[in-house]
């Protein structure tokens, strides 16, 4: 170190004189201008296509700066909000937290910094980008220093944007065990295992409640309080909250078709929040005593009126729940010998085990409600005698008809529709099966049974030799894309795009396999279902077994004439207004008739239609 | 009985003032009998802010409670919130923040050197010094994204990685800025106009520096070489090499110079970190900042500031926010006890003399 007694001289400042000849350091603003480095945190940019109006911007930010307001001409898109952030730069402290946060990067920063403007009114202000506000951003050249102002504002100019790597929130999925493929095609065990608490902790960690999901869910589920109850550890809370919505979530913790997962704002750039899965989480870790004990706290005093339900699917039970919760005398008309309906007797059980819907069934059915099984309206019963034994009536019989593509040959033997052959396989009947089989069809009705069917083959010849044709190319398939996956992993060789023409027929008048053409387009013009084909492509598929699974229809039958003529039927649906009422004002429906193929659908219409019962019954009082 | 004392307003609106801050004194001719620090004129209340914002929010606002050297009170914070969440960094991101860090010093020595120069009237060296904090400044928009409030840390490392040719620009600025040093020091610390004007200005025995508080260069230039980098190293100090420079007469020309020997050693660990400067992650992600919860605990972390000791008790009742953060400012001890002490009994043209060359920043006295 030195020492402070060196020699001083006060001639020696005079060196720094050469400055004086040297260029300065400084420039002439705003005659020159340096741009701002290439990660500058100035004005928010926001790409309105991406944006999803989540407001987690809003909920970071530390000085309240950002409020999300309401954008009445924006175009409506399912999945997301018509809201956007707006900015106060009276507040904003330009951290960029939100830009961090902001699950699809739609919210960046530019490396603007200049406002001029004589208004404190400008501070407020709703950020766009160039590809949205033309008129406002222009090119380096036409940008003027003079003019800086937030509605002048230099086009291509992105400072702090978002990077995947630095996001505040995790972006990736817990991982799920799922049984591998050669373990899972030898049984009808459940394939996914489900989290345990440890993982189901840190994957309700993930969730950013902004409720998207929400909006999106048939049912409205409060999925972000459940999913932070069980982060919480509050497993009962969690339960409380999904049966004010949801009867039935055992079997919507496996099987719901989760349009709640497809909206995730996470999803946007990384993987959805495993909603369906912890709610089964939740479920599955509260014994069926302590859920009755939860839901108990809903039910009100016992009412005289009785009312009948027709079929024990997803919405007849969920309608028959709440309408026991509110002290109605519920009784469920259910053709088959165990109650359940599509969910017993549609859905494999290595995706749904009987186990789970029966602690769901059995809950329903200790809230008091009375189900006569192996009771077929129309046939045990008639519908005319439920209807006076009842006050009000519902009906969610479902879509159990399969349809049949009608191509020649398809009527003969060793040819068969799915659902009846998914009811042998689920009450373990005995079939005639046949060693290589042709299924028809591209959604999960098709996949199912193409699964189910392979397990059956593996066990009795040892190996699966499945081919599965559609019409629709393979990224247009209707079927979950982890089923698709799952079904080629365990053998099932898929034919997208493809015609069935006609079945072949060998010699001795047996099913030998199935001759398919190319399909070019499903739909015509008007957007309806008219495929034309390529006749000149074909291919042979051999197999002495052929399935369709196209799709399926409601048998009305049962109601009779005098009533059908009253309701109004349009391809094969009932319409009702959104509570399921019919223009009986006695009759509801909900469910597969109403709105087509889907649990949470069917779920969510058996509690709106409970809820106009009780109103219809209260007001004829 | 004649009154010969005068009482006298130093500040808020005085030239020799930094900062919004004032001394109440009383004077005697020229002598100043008795001085009262009389802070509070910025206080805008951060640590009780701070119990209202969750544990990510809050990263944004301890860098707002010393204006010059932002970083050092970001990384305090970290610290603290690491220290009682159990979060490791990962080893690019400590060699990252120590650079950081030793940037910020230099920026915040050249900020004291252009207070100091300009107050003695040196404008000349003040301007030089005021140029070559902007020049840090342009690093760390570079680095950060902003020039003077960087939120660059956050629990679990820094928010970005260096940007592409970052190590270079930092190499060019420091060979820059060592180029200059013969200048500066022919101008300003070898100028006997300076000597004369700091030289037994403010001095303080080491034996009541210690028992009044002082650290940083206030106890470095009374001989005693304390530096908790040295003492309890944080960020990659245990793996770079430099020394702990200082002065024995502890006065204000003594604590100069230890920020002129300071500011050398702090390019030489830069230079470390740079060529030592491990690959990999820089972040360790934290959980969601709407669901995170840090479990119930207290700690106490220190570093070495550009000032001295800055330290921060932490404590978390298990909840979504900090319960109370407190924060232990080394401009706190030097501008209120030790500059109360120091100025008894010196001359009142002397008055901000001593105050800056104690180095003392207000904002960090009105948290």
């Amino acid at each position: 170190m030195k020492s402070n007694t060196e020699k001083k001289s006060a001639l020696r400042p005079a060196k720094s004189i050469k400055y004086l000849f040297k260029k300065p350091l400084t420039f002439r603003f705003p005659f020159e201008t340096r741009d701002a480095a290439p990660r500058y945190r100035g004005f928010h940019l926001n790409d309105w296509e991406k944006c999803t109006g989540c407001g987690n911007c809003a909920d970071i930010c530390p000085t309240q700066a950002i409020t999300m307001v309401e954008i009445k001409d924006l175009p409506v898109e399912t999945g997301k909000k018509a809201e956007r952030p707006q900015i106060d730069y009276g507040r904003c402290c330009y951290c960029g937290l939100c830009v961090d946060i902001c699950p699809p990067g739609a919210l960046r920063l530019s490396r603007d910094y200049l406002h001029i403007d004589h208004g404190t009114e400008s501070f407020v202000y709703l950020p766009k980008d160039e590809k949205l506000d033309k008129e406002h951003f222009v090119t380096k050249d036409k940008y003027s220093i003079f003019q800086a102002n937030l509605g002048h504002r230099r086009a291509n100019y992105e400072g702090f944007v978002s990077e995947l790597d630095f996001a505040l929130f995790e972006p990736e999925r817990t991982p799920m065990d799922i049984e591998p493929s050669e373990v899972r095609i030898n049984s009808f065990i459940e394939e996914v295992k489900g989290y345990t608490a440890e993982k189901a902790k840190e994957e309700s960690e993930r969730c950013l409640e902004c409720k998207l999901c929400e909006d999106i869910c048939p049912a409205h589920m409060k999925i972000s309080d459940y999913i932070n109850y069980i982060y919480e550890d509050k497993l009962e809370n969690s339960v409380k909250e999904i049966y004010t919505d949801n009867p039935l979530p055992g079997v919507c913790g496996r099987v719901c078709t989760h349009k709640c997962e497809t909206v995730c704002s996470l999803g946007k750039r990384g993987e959805p929040v495993a909603i369906r899965w912890l709610k089964r989480y939740a479920v599955d870790n509260v014994d069926v005593k302590h859920i009755e004990d939860i839901v108990r706290v809903f039910a009100s005093s016992k009412k005289q009126h009785h009312i009948a339900i027709v079929g024990s699917g997803p919405s007849g039970l969920s309608a028959a729940y709440y309408l026991s919760l509110m002290g109605y005398k519920i009784t469920i008309y259910e053709a088959k010998p165990m109650a359940g309906g599509i969910m017993r007797y549609g859905i494999p059980k290595y995706r749904l085990p009987h186990e789970a819907l029966d602690k769901d069934i059995k809950i329903i059915q200790d809230m008091g409600v009375e189900i006569k099984t192996n009771t077929t309206v129309g046939k045990d019963i008639s519908f005319e005698e439920i209807k006076n034994t009842a006050d009000a009536v519902f009906i969610g019989t479902g879509f159990m008809k399969g349809r049949s593509t009608r191509i020649p040959g398809i009527d003969s033997e060793g040819c068969y529709q799915a659902l009846p052959l998914l009811e042998k396989i689920s009450s373990g009947e005995d079939f005639w099966l046949g060693k290589e089989i042709v299924v028809i069809g591209g959604g999960n009705v098709a996949f199912d049974i193409s699964r189910s069917l392979a397990r059956v083959q593996k066990k009795k010849y040892g190996e699966v030799k499945i081919t599965l044709t559609c019409l629709e190319k393979r990224d247009e398939m209707l079927a979950d894309e982890e089923e698709i996956i799952e079904g080629q992993e365990e053998g099932i060789t898929v034919k997208p795009g493809r015609g069935p023409k006609e079945v072949l027929f060998d010699n001795n008048h047996k099913v030998k396999g199935l001759r398919t053409v190319k399909c070019v387009k499903i739909f015509d013009e008007e957007g309806k279902f008219n495929p034309t084909y390529d006749e000149s492509d074909v291919e042979d598929y051999s197999g002495e077994m052929i399935v369709e699974a196209i799709g399926q229809a409601p048998d009305y039958s049962y109601l009779g004439e005098e009533i059908m003529k009253k309701l109004e039927i349009v391809r094969g649906k009932i319409i009702t207004d959104e509570y399921g009422r019919t223009p009986l004002p006695w009759l509801f429906a909900g469910g597969d008739i109403v709105h087509g193929p889907d649990v949470i659908h069917a779920i969510a219409d058996g509690h709106r239609a409970a809820q106009a019962i009780d109103t219809y019954l209260m007001n004829e009082k | 009985m004649i009154t010969r004392e005068l009482e006298l307003y130093h500040g808020p609106q005085h030239l020799g003032m930094v900062g919004n801050f004032s001394i109440t004194l009383s004077v005697e001719g020229d002598t100043i009998v008795e001085a009262k620090a009389n802070p509070g004129y910025l206080h805008r209340g951060f640590e009780k802010l701070m119990e209202y914002r969750s544990w990510t929010q809050n990263l944004t606002l301890p860098c707002r409670i010393n204006v010059v050297e932002p970083d050092s009170m970001e990384m305090i914070y970290m610290m603290g919130v690491e220290s009682l969440a159990r979060i490791e960094v990962p080893e690019r991101a400590q060699y990252i923040r120590t650079i950081v860090l030793e940037l910020s010093r230099l920026a915040s020595h050249l900020f004291g050197a252009w207070a100091y120069a300009n107050m003695l009237g040196f404008d000349t060296v003040a301007q030089w010094a005021m140029a070559y904090r902007d020049f840090v400044l342009d690093l760390f928009e570079e680095l950060t994204g902003g020039r003077v409030y960087h939120i660059y840390m956050c629990p679990g490392g820094v928010r970005r990685d260096l940007p592409d040719g970052f190590e270079e620009k930092v190499m060019n600025f420091i060979k820059t800025l060592a180029d200059h040093v013969p200048d500066f020091d022919a101008a300003l610390f070898e100028n006997k106009l300076f000597y004369k004007r700091a030289k037994g200005i403010g001095q303080i025995s080491r034996q009541e520096a210690i028992e009044l508080g002082a650290t940083g260069q206030v106890l470095r230039a009374t001989g005693m070489a304390y530096d908790i980098r040295k003492v309890e190293p944080y960020a990659a100090y245990d793996k770079v090499k430099f020394e702990v420079p200082t002065r024995e007469d502890g006065d204000a020309y003594s604590r100069l110079w230890v920020i002129h020997d300071e500011m050398i050693q702090s390019a030489h660990i830069i230079m470390q970190c740079i060529e030592n400067l491990p690959k990999g992650k820089v972040y360790e992600r934290t959980p969601n900042p709407f669901k995170w919860k840090i479990p119930k605990g207290e700690t106490y972390v220190r570093i070495e500031s550009s000032r001295g000791e800055l330290g921060a008790y932490v404590v978390s009742n298990g909840g979504k926010n900090p319960y109370r953060i407190f924060f232990r400012t080394p401009s706190f001890t030097h501008g209120i006890p030790i500059l109360e002490k120091l100025l008894k009994g010196a001359n009142i043209s002397d008055v901000g003399n001593i105050m800056i060359s104690l180095y003392v920043v207000p904002p960090e006295i009105d948290r």
